[in-house]
């Protein structure tokens, strides 16, 4: 007997698999453009030498030596964008919880602000700042991680937030003090550990946001990956093309293989962490 | 309440007959039969996973069975899709509509048939009225508690003034106060305006408390139906026995009708082993228990249950028996007292020993 | 604590304020010359650009967005369909800039495959230039980002949506379509409104994608205050830019508001 909530099923199951396959083949499209391009050889023909020159590390260096100076910076940016968020706000959001929590709304204002300050703002507003930090730190690409800082705030905070949340911050580090453990033990041994995961997830959306940062460093002049690509996109599109859909290849293997880590629902896990949020880069 | 006299006493019968429904290997209900009488209330009664909301939803029409017949006051409803069925339910939990006040809950079932304002407006009152929350018609459902969420919604199924009203565990989220409390209010209103109503539970002594006849389930049908006092003191299987309270499981010897065990004599239920080595299934409240230093048991352990207790003990064939005593009793046996068991007069049943 | 409000101060409220002191001011003297100056045509034309596009590609974005969003969650809850799909739009949500310009330059431009394959089928789209236009190619390029966003956004709310509440409305004897109309419609319009809004903010701010495409000219307003900032033009060019950068905090301040309210009142009603 085939009733008549088996015709509705099936005519559901119909629905999903044509949407779905309509919009990946939307989101394909240029995916695949960005492939077929990179491996055009001389006249029409196929060729895998872009990759095979992405792949060895050392002419990619002796080549593209802008990539190189690129590629560096960025990473070093990424972490030094990183440390400086976590020595800023893993201290401060635990204390805040611990013992002042009337300051826990200007905390998330503050924190929350840059979701409202674009950008393109962020640089008109820093230039003058800027001219400071390069008249004391000097000119390096690096301390461009002192801006990443602030608009990964939003998203880091986010997932801080959640994971202090999740645990009792309070009763765990009266138990600690309890046990005669001084404040930087229990910042060390017993908040962090617990917070494992929300730092990890903070500092994974925090490198995303760094390496594919363009804006700022484009209008203040230094060189990132992003930078680098889009110079070399105007002599080598190839090569260029071929980093930016290694990049996004490597982001999308990270976050499906963190959707099979966690609990049973973590297949979405990633998307509260990312409501309310906005990148700031396209 | 006059506007409720167009069901009073008018229920209709609900006839399922050999549902059928697998899901891949599993079956989730396995020749199913019930028949509900009209404005009876029947509880059906066991463990998670046996098929009760599988048989209830097969009967609102959200599930299709693979075969079998739906019937509704003698007419053929197995094909009929659930918005043409008439059927009242009641979810466990969260089914009220967020973006609606209790108010507009209510009115929403008499609103999609189309009823005059006015009509509504009443028919709503008098339903918030039935459930007691006459002053909570404005509150939406995040406002309210589960035990005053699960009145709205029963409101709501009985608005409609449905044939049949469908509650699928409807007490299981609320805390064990309000949920004696809502127990008997459904009960109440049920007998009120005389709908036939299904009543899926986990809970035997929720089951025993509402119902008119409690169907106990086991693995996708029917193993015995009957009405609470015949069920309490006439299991017919040692799994209904075991659900409604035999629950300590001793060794005996059945002679005709009766069974010696624990040094006692009980009369035996029907459908029991006649003879040879036996299980005897005994409840807790049919065991006397008394200090005896004699005793060939030892108390393991005892607890308060409110207004009784219980004590666990264990026999020299280091079998253990749990047995009900007044709850002021249980100090008088600490762990370690050497008791005297004896099984009382109660009809106990006796099943072959494996 | 002294460490964070001594740097946010420094990195977060000074350039703020920068921004909103240097919109009234010129030469050292306050003026509303700046914030008139936002009335000339070039401006405005850009600004209205810019809103045209945002709006345009979050309405858009949205309503795909959210067919997508309601598709994956027919699908089985921990199944790899719903995995796959969450992981790849989390990825293009972020996915702007320089790699998807080339992306869709490889796609689309004059030498792109499909530019291409479609010539061979006999459909001509002209020189590629299309591309570069902000109210067409851009669109195109925005709503590539755009849909993958409110996909995420958006399929909390929807997996919000009980099952109970489409069976309560058939039981109360109710079709589909009025589930649909009275009950999930109604109960999902905070949050696509609100996921909307984020969506506007998104494409307003959004400077990279624009940059790497857009060579000629500055027809949308990030576009232009970049302009300030690295052309070496009048002095008091860069007052003008930060006018034009409150402008764009204000507009972007004001829908974020509006989310924030709308999202507090969904999560009222879809809370577990
Ligand atoms: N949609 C479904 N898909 C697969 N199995 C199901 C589905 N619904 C119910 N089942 C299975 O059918 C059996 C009976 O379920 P159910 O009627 O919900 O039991 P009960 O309400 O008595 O706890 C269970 O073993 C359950 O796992
Ligand atoms: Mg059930």
């Amino acid at each position: 007997m085939s009733g008549n909530r088996a015709a509705a099923r099936r005519k559901q199951d119909v629905f999903r698999w044509v949407t779905i396959g309509v919009c990946l083949l939307f989101f394909a499209l240029p995916l695949y453009g960005m492939l077929e391009f990179t491996t055009r050889g001389p006249g029409g023909t196929r060729s895998a030498q872009t990759w095979a020159t992405l792949l060895d590390f050392g002419k990619v260096s002796a080549e593209y030596p802008a990539l190189k100076e690129g590629f560096l910076a960025s990473v070093g940016l990424a972490v030094l964008t990183v440390l400086i968020m976590l020595v800023l706000l893993v201290p401060t959001m635990t204390w805040v919880r611990l013992r002042l929590p009337g300051l826990s709304r200007t905390v998330e204002f503050l924190c929350l602000l840059p979701l409202t300050v674009p950008a393109i703002v962020l640089v008109v507003g820093l230039t003058p700042v800027y001219a400071w930090v390069t008249y004391l730190l000097g000119e390096s690409t690096l301390w461009l991680s002192l801006a990443y800082v602030i608009l990964v705030l939003p998203y880091a905070y986010r997932s801080l937030d959640a994971g202090l949340r999740a645990i009792d911050v309070k009763t765990l580090a009266e138990a600690s003090r309890s046990l005669g453990a001084g404040w930087g033990t229990v910042m060390m041994r017993v908040i962090l550990p617990n917070l494992r995961t929300a730092v990890l997830s903070a500092s994974f959306l925090s490198v995303a946001l760094v390496l594919g940062e363009f804006t700022i460093a484009n209008l203040f002049s230094r060189k990132n990956l992003q930078v680098a690509m889009y110079e070399l996109g105007k002599s080598d599109a190839q090569i260029s093309i071929a980093v930016g859909l290694a990049a996004l290849v490597f982001g999308f293997l990270v976050l499906f293989a963190m959707s099979f880590v966690g609990g049973p629902r973590s297949a979405t896990a990633a998307a509260p962490r990312l409501r309310r949020t906005r990148k700031e880069s396209p | 309440m006059t506007s409720m006299t167009s069901t009073d006493g008018q229920g209709v019968a609900v006839q399922l007959t050999g549902l059928r429904r697998t899901y891949g290997a599993l079956n989730a209900l396995d020749h199913f039969t019930l028949h509900i009488a009209p404005g009876e209330l029947v509880a059906l009664l066991g463990p998670s996973g046996c098929g009760k909301t599988t048989a209830l939803r097969c009967l609102a029409g959200l599930e299709d069975p693979d075969s079998g017949r739906i019937e509704v006051g003698g007419r053929d409803i197995t094909s009929v899709p659930t918005s043409r069925r008439d059927m009242g339910m009641v979810f466990q939990a969260y089914s009220l509509f967020p973006h609606m006040t209790a108010r507009q809950n209510v009115e929403f079932g008499l609103q999609l048939r189309k009823r005059s304002t006015q009509e509504r407006r009443t028919r709503a009152a008098d339903m918030l009225d039935l459930v007691g929350l006459s002053d909570q018609a404005d509150k939406y459902a995040h406002q309210m508690s589960g035990g005053q969420q699960q009145r709205v919604a029963l409101a709501r199924a009985l608005a409609i003034e449905p044939q049949v009203l469908l509650l699928d565990e409807p007490l299981s989220a609320l805390d064990a106060k309000v949920r004696t409390q809502l127990r008997d209010e459904i009960r109440r209103i049920q007998l009120t305006v005389g709908t036939t109503t299904l009543f899926v539970t986990h809970d035997q002594e929720e089951a025993l408390a509402v119902a008119d006849r409690v169907g106990v389930m086991r693995a996708g049908h029917l193993e015995q139906l009957a009405a609470p006092e015949e069920l309490y003191a006439r299991p017919t299987s040692e799994f209904v026995a075991d659900f409604v309270g035999l629950t300590n499981r001793l060794p005996g010897t059945a002679v005709d009708g009766h069974a010696d065990v624990l040094g006692g004599r009980v009369p035996l239920l029907d459908g029991s082993a006649t003879s040879g080595e036996v299980m005897v299934l005994v409840r807790p409240e049919g065991i006397d228990i008394a200090a005896d230093p004699a005793g060939d048991a030892t108390v393991l352990s005892g607890s308060f249950l409110g207004a009784h207790g219980r004590v666990t003990a264990e026999t020299a064939g280091g079998h253990h028996v749990v047995v009900q005593v007044p709850s002021s009793a249980v100090a008088a046996y600490p762990p370690g007292t050497r008791v005297r068991l004896t099984a009382r007069g109660d009809r106990a049943l006796a099943v072959r020993a494996e | 604590m002294v460490p964070f409000f001594a740097y946010t101060t420094v990195f977060l409220l000074i350039p703020t304020l920068v921004v909103v002191i240097g919109a009234f001011l010129s030469g050292g003297r306050p003026t509303l010359g700046n914030v008139r100056a936002l009335t000339e045509p070039a401006v405005i034309s850009a600004t209205q650009h810019s809103v045209v596009l945002s709006a345009v590609t979050a309405v858009g974005g949205a309503v795909i967005g959210a067919v997508l969003a309601y598709a994956v969650s027919t699908a089985r809850v921990d199944g790899v369909l719903r995995r796959f799909v969450a992981s790849l739009c989390g990825v293009l949500a972020q996915f702007g800039g320089v790699a998807l310009a080339f992306a869709f330059l490889a796609s689309f431009g004059a030498t792109g495959f499909l530019t291409t394959w479609l010539a061979k089928v006999g459909v001509d789209t002209g020189p590629g230039l299309w591309l570069y236009e902000w109210d067409k190619g851009l669109m195109l390029v925005y709503l590539y980002f755009q849909i993958p966003l409110m996909l995420i956004v958006f399929l909390p709310a929807v997996e919000g949506l009980r099952p109970q509440w489409r069976e309560a409305t058939e039981t109360l004897g109710g079709s589909t379509w009025v589930y649909w109309r009275r009950v999930a419609a109604p109960i999902l319009f905070p949050s696509f409104v609100g996921a909307t809004l984020l969506l506007f903010t998104n494409a307003f701010s959004a400077y990279a994608t624009a940059a790497a495409l857009v060579s000629q000219g500055s027809p949308l307003l990030p576009l232009a205050i970049g302009n300030t900032l690295t052309s070496e033009v009048i002095l008091g060019q860069e007052n003008i830019g930060k006018a034009m950068a409150l402008e764009m905090v204000v507009v972007v301040a004001v829908a974020m508001t509006l989310y924030a309210v709308l999202d507090r009142r969904s999560s009222k009603w879809l809370a577990p």
